[in-house]
């Protein structure tokens, strides 16, 4: 465990914040610019991993473990969500063959 | 004991909810009267000259100094004992009536009768708050669902109008409660009624609450509501909403209003005054050409409540004194006429008075119980309404003499639009719609003697109110003038 | 304090039982025990009046129990008995008692015969309230409740619509002065602290008020009067009143309820005196009525509505008197009318009973033949009110015009002016419906009859009082005691202002204008109606002026066209106009901006996920980068 510390503590932390800001970065711009629905919920994905990432790298930092059970609380929110967004998308696919967002304005009117 | 007086009704609306839609009446009405024991006995507490309070005080959100704070004092026994005392009537009344969904219709009844005792019970401002907004559900449902206006739109439309106007006006008194909250030690009656408050504070927060106020009473111009809601709305519908439910504005410019913005009350005052001595003649001058019968009484009750109004702003003894016993006689009143037109309605279909006529010919009873209910909203001296006007035209006349003389006015139109109405639906020869109206069975004739014997023991005998009520209007005058 | 209880709920418990149990007892049941009701109490007030003559009866003011009572005010449910309202509690049971009588054989067809008698009780009821409170506001709760009754029993045919109209007008022009009433009351309890009559007394001396508020009270209350009996300008809804049964037009509307108005301002005279200005309004308006209403009675052909207008003329005298002062007087004037004008009343119901409801004098005639007793007791009280010595009616009337000689010599011409037109309308009345022959038709002169015990009894002896009850007033220049003024003296006021008593030889003068006045009208009608078979016009004849006054002036008209039709437009209009359109529009103006807010806010939502997560995004971006750049 320490040796873990160690290690996390050599690596300086503005890595870990350049990574986590560039995992954001990515899922956001894959957020606004892909229309498949899928890719767009990996991207949101992405962005949710980044912060956690994030999270665990000051929780260490700080020595304080109140981050880490964070993030297994959204980790168990993301799973959930996962699981039923997808379920939405499968079926939304198999009511109009498709998952581009550009198709999904039902809704209006 | 305390707690009995709304649990009960609580209980009762759930386990009607749940019961048999034959079964449902006969729990409501065995519950109301119940209910309506227990707050005899409550009342039986009380003395003449002694103040007597009974409180019950919960901490219910300790951090927040938020407490669930039930007091019964010498004024509000007189509204629960109102409320409580009609709530069977009104049930009686719908006896004979064939009611959808039963069990559902008398659970709303009984739970809006929880609500009602809840507001006149309640000595903390949110707690009060809640109770207030509680009791204006059900009528809503009650308004939309069982209503006999046949064109659907308007009841959904009549409905939704009366359930917005009135929630928008009671948000007023949400900021306002949220103000206060951030200003004084807890929302407990006795600290607001300490509170110190800057007179621009005062004037701002007196208009929120007054608002409120003023559209469930409903003071002119806030009473647009009024009319189609009363027509719309069941008659039993109606006699909660008039009755009793209009009461709680009432009753709380005197236990709210009034006592903790007094530097507020003394810049409105006049404003208020003139708008209610324009309701009262108004409201008399619209009635006079009405042909609806509930819309004819609709109107009338607006000219009836803004003399109640009014008694609250002039700060003197004779003006509580003659609020409260105009807001039982009203409450009484108001219920025996709004019953008058259920019986009308349940016998011909309508209630356009042009149509009617005769019918003090083929249902002699009914004409004699019905004048005298009438005889008493136009104030003849020995009814309960007459002491109530009496004592609030007074107390306007010390405010200022020509007010006094233009509220007085609505004795005169008050008469005509009443008598006229008298006889356009009772006397004459009979019409085809009246030939055969049968007279009065045992359970409205029940309903209306009571409602007669109290007309007349508040009559002749208001000392029985003034005596307990006293002591409190002395503490909320004091308040008043801090 | 026990007789007095007795007295008072006698005809209440008259009333609850005819009115619970009407329909179930007999006729001659409900009917007996009603005028039962009403001959107890009659008895108990003739003892009262009887020990306060001797002396040994002392005045009883006693609150039965407090009423209305709030801080400094209370108001107790009090009776007070003394001199003055013993004297109505006699004319109010005693004509009661007679009236009720009557009412068994006039009504005896009546399908609501028990009802009628109900009501009869009630208004005594209230009546007798009126009389004995001892305070204002019980006096009021009486005032209302006579009213009530009136409104009840004009309306007692109520499948007639005019009588029902006719009944809520009473109601409603009561009510006007009610208002003034009421707000008088509010002056004094606001000024005095007191509604009771004894505690107001002794309060007008100690407190000090201006005497603009003196006369602001007095004139409050005098309008409350003039509703009640029926003088200018409320006097319309009397006449109308005749709808009624005609016991109900003698017992309410011509012995007793209207004249409350003459009772309150004698039991109030304190303060009326100290308002010289309100006594000189109620001299005008009392002469004014007098005078106004006798002229139209001398074109009217209904027997009844003769008989109405006469009755507010004779009130506008009574007012005369008070107004300069002669409370006695006016007081004098109300006893021997109501003995008089009841026997008229009573005596031209029997004439509509023998007819079978047939009111007017044109279709009269040769009645004396008939029914002799009618006609005898009609005549005897018809002189009565002309005011031929030595009738009842010559002696209050001459102490009425003698008063108001000293004080004023323009309104003892208007008041012998009315006096005079009085004797001749009344003849015309008496010479057109017992003279002459039937005009009527072959079946009402197959079915004339004299009427029955019950009908002429009563006639009889209001006749024999309307013939003697001038002893109790007798002028001084006949007897030095004046019985009458004595009685009263412990309760009313002296009068300050009164003059110099008038000399011998003026008031010889005086009673022989009046005699002559009197007789000389009388003679006219004879020689118009009797030797010259004159017959009033019919329908529709009579143009210029004597239609005007045919057509009552047509005030009625007058009052609708300024008052009640503005009323009834403005109610229309303030209903469609202000309250729909202005008032709601307001309330429904904020909900349609609302929603048309909204319409234009939608908008936005384009439906486009991309466009929302871009939003979305841009958004998170521009708040973090308000809080890094603050």
């Amino acid at each position: 465990m320490s040796l873990l510390l160690n290690i996390l503590q050599v690596v300086p932390m503005q890595y870990y914040l350049m990574v986590s800001a560039a995992l954001f970065s990515i899922g956001v711009l894959g957020v606004l610019f892909r229309r498949n629905a899928i890719t767009i919920f990996m991207c949101v994905e992405i962005m949710l991993n980044s912060i956690n990432l994030l999270l665990v790298a000051f929780s260490t930092y700080h020595n304080d473990s109140n981050g880490q059970v964070f993030v297994f609380f959204v980790m168990a929110v993301a799973a959930a969500e996962v699981a039923v967004g997808l379920a939405i998308l499968v079926t939304i696919f198999r009511n109009i063959r498709s998952v581009d967002i550009d198709d999904l304005k039902a809704l209006k009117n | 004991m305390l707690l009995l007086i709304f649990i009960l009704p609580l209980l009762a609306s759930l386990a009607v909810a749940f019961s048999g839609k034959a079964l449902s009446k006969w729990v409501a009405f065995g519950s109301s009267l119940v209910t309506l024991a227990v707050t005899l006995l409550l009342y039986s507490n009380f003395h003449a000259d002694a103040a007597f309070v009974k409180e019950w005080k919960h901490s219910w959100v300790a951090s927040q100094n938020l407490n669930f704070y039930v007091v019964v004092d010498g004024f509000s026994i007189w509204l629960l004992l109102l409320t409580n005392f009609l709530m069977p009537l009104i049930l009686l009344a719908t006896f004979k009536k064939e009611i959808k969904k039963a069990n559902a219709f008398y659970a709303l009844v009984l739970f809006m009768q929880f609500g009602l005792n809840g507001v006149f019970l309640s000595w903390n401002g949110l707690q009060y708050y809640i109770f207030w907004e509680l009791a204006l559900l059900p009528i809503y449902f009650i308004v939309w669902l069982w209503s006999e206006e046949a064109d659907k739109a308007v009841r959904t439309r009549t409905a939704f109008k009366f359930f917005i106007y009135t929630l928008a006006g009671s948000l007023f008194m949400l900021f306002g409660f949220m103000y206060l909250f951030s200003k004084s030690p807890s929302l407990d009656l006795q600290d607001l009624y300490q509170i110190s408050l800057n007179s621009n504070e005062q004037i701002i927060l007196f208009a929120c609450f007054f608002i409120a106020f003023a559209v469930k009473i409903p003071v002119f111009p806030f009473h647009t509501w009024q009319a189609d809601t009363y027509r719309v709305a069941p008659t039993a519908g109606t006699m909660l909403l008039s009755g009793i439910m209009l009461k709680m504005g009432t009753y709380s410019l005197i236990r709210w209003l009034v006592p903790i913005f007094p530097d507020g009350a003394a810049f409105w005052t006049p404003y208020i005054l003139v708008l209610c001595a324009i309701g009262i003649v108004y409201g008399a001058i619209i009635a006079i050409r009405q042909d609806n019968l509930k819309n004819l009484l609709a109107y009338s009750s607006l000219s009836h409540v803004g003399l109640i109004a009014a008694g609250a702003f002039v700060l003197t003894r004779e003006g509580f004194n003659g609020s409260l016993a105009q807001m039982l006689a009203h409450g009484i009143n108001v219920v025996g006429v709004f019953f008058i037109a259920e019986i009308i309605l349940n016998r011909t279909g309508q209630l356009s008075i042009d149509t009617l006529g005769g019918i003090r010919s083929v249902a002699p009873r009914f004409f004699t119980l019905s004048l005298i209910v009438v005889l008493a909203s136009v104030a003849l001296p020995t009814t309960n309404a007459f002491i109530g006007e009496f004592l609030l035209l007074f107390s306007l006349y010390q405010y200022n003499t020509w007010l006094a003389v233009v509220a007085g006015t609505s004795v005169i139109l008050g008469a005509v639009y009443m008598l006229r109405m008298v006889k356009k639906v009772f006397l004459g020869n009979v019409s085809n719609r009246t030939q055969s109206f049968a007279d009065l069975n045992w359970s409205e004739t029940v309903v209306f003697v009571a409602l007669i014997a109290v007309i007349f023991v508040l009559g002749l005998y208001p000392k029985l109110i003034f005596d307990t009520a006293q002591p409190v209007f002395e503490t909320i005058l004091q308040t008043a003038s801090r | 304090m026990t007789g007095l209880y007795i007295l008072i709920l006698s005809p209440l418990v008259g009333f609850l039982i005819n009115g619970l149990l009407g329909k179930k007892l007999p006729k001659a049941v409900s009917g007996a025990l009603s005028s039962v009701a009403i001959l107890v109490p009659f008895f108990i007030a003739l003892n009262f009046f009887l020990g306060f003559n001797s002396g040994t009866q002392v005045k009883i003011d006693q609150d039965v129990y407090q009423w209305i009572s709030i801080g400094e005010f209370n108001i107790g449910f009090g009776l007070l008995l003394d001199q003055l309202s013993s004297l109505w509690l006699i004319i109010i049971t005693g004509i009661g008692f007679l009236i009720h009588l009557y009412s068994v054989s006039y009504m005896h067809d009546d399908e609501a015969f028990s009802k009628f008698f109900a009501y009869l009780n009630l208004f005594v009821f209230f009546m007798l309230v009126l009389v004995l409170g001892n305070n204002l506001l019980i006096t009021f709760i009486g005032w209302e409740g006579v009213g009530l009754c009136s409104y009840l029993l004009i309306g007692f045919w109520y499948k007639n619509g005019a009588y029902n109209d006719a009944a809520n007008k009473a109601f409603i022009m009561n009510r006007i002065g009610d208002l003034g009433f009421l707000i008088g009351i509010f002056m004094i309890m606001f000024y005095f602290k007191t509604l009771h009559f004894g505690a107001l007394k002794e309060a007008l001396g100690s407190v000090h008020v201006s005497h603009g508020l003196i006369i602001a009270i007095t004139m409050c209350l005098f309008i409350g009067v003039t509703g009640k009996s029926a003088q200018l300008p409320l006097y319309t809804w009397l006449p109308d009143a005749m709808a009624g049964p005609t016991p109900v037009s003698a017992l309410i509307h011509a012995a007793t309820m209207v004249t409350a108005g003459i009772y309150l301002i004698s039991r109030t005279d304190f303060l009326f005196l100290q308002a010289p200005e309100t006594m000189t309004v109620i001299a005008v308006i009392g002469a004014a009525t007098a005078l106004f209403a006798a002229t139209i009675g001398v074109l009217q052909n209904d027997i009844k509505k003769v008989l109405a207008y006469s009755t507010v003329s004779q009130l506008g005298l009574m007012f005369l008197a008070l107004g300069v002062g002669a409370f006695s007087t006016g007081v004098f004037h109300v006893l021997t009318h109501a003995f008089f004008k009841a026997c008229l009343f009573l005596g031209a119901g029997s004439v509509i009973h023998a007819l079978h409801g047939e009111q007017d004098i044109r279709n009269m005639g040769g009645l004396q033949k008939n029914m002799p007793i009618t006609f005898l007791t009609f005549l005897i009280s018809s002189i009565a009110i002309a005011g031929v010595p030595p009738f009842s009616g010559f002696f209050s009337k001459d102490e009425i015009l003698a008063a108001v000689f000293e004080h004023n010599k323009v309104l003892w011409a208007v008041a012998s002016l009315a006096s005079l037109l009085t004797a001749f309308y009344m003849f015309r009345l008496v010479f057109l419906t017992f003279y002459g022959n039937f005009r009527g038709t072959e079946d009402q002169k197959h079915h004339l009859h004299e009427s029955p015990w019950q009908i002429t009894v009563p006639l009889t002896v209001l006749a024999l009082f309307a013939a003697i009850a001038g002893v109790m007033g007798l002028p001084e220049i006949v007897s030095h005691h004046h019985w009458l003024k004595s009685f009263l003296s412990p309760v009313l006021t002296p009068n300050p202002h009164a003059g110099h008593a008038i000399g011998n030889s003026e008031e010889w003068m005086l009673i022989g204008i009046a005699t002559t006045l009197a007789l000389g009208a009388i003679s006219y009608a004879f020689v118009k109606y009797i030797s010259k078979k004159e017959l009033p016009a019919a329908e529709g004849t009579l143009t210029g002026f004597s239609n005007l006054v045919y057509q009552k002036y047509k005030i009625d008209e007058l009052y609708s066209f300024i008052i009640v039709q503005p009323l009834q437009r403005l109610s229309v209009t303030a209903y469609s106009l202000f309250d729909k359109v202005i008032v709601d529009g307001g309330v429904e103006g904020v909900a349609i901006a609302v929603m048309s807010i909204g319409k234009r806010v939608r908008t936005i939502q384009t439906g486009n996920i991309g466009y929302y997560l871009l939003m979305m995004v841009l958004g998170i971006a521009s708040i973090l980068a308000y809080v890094f750049l603050k």
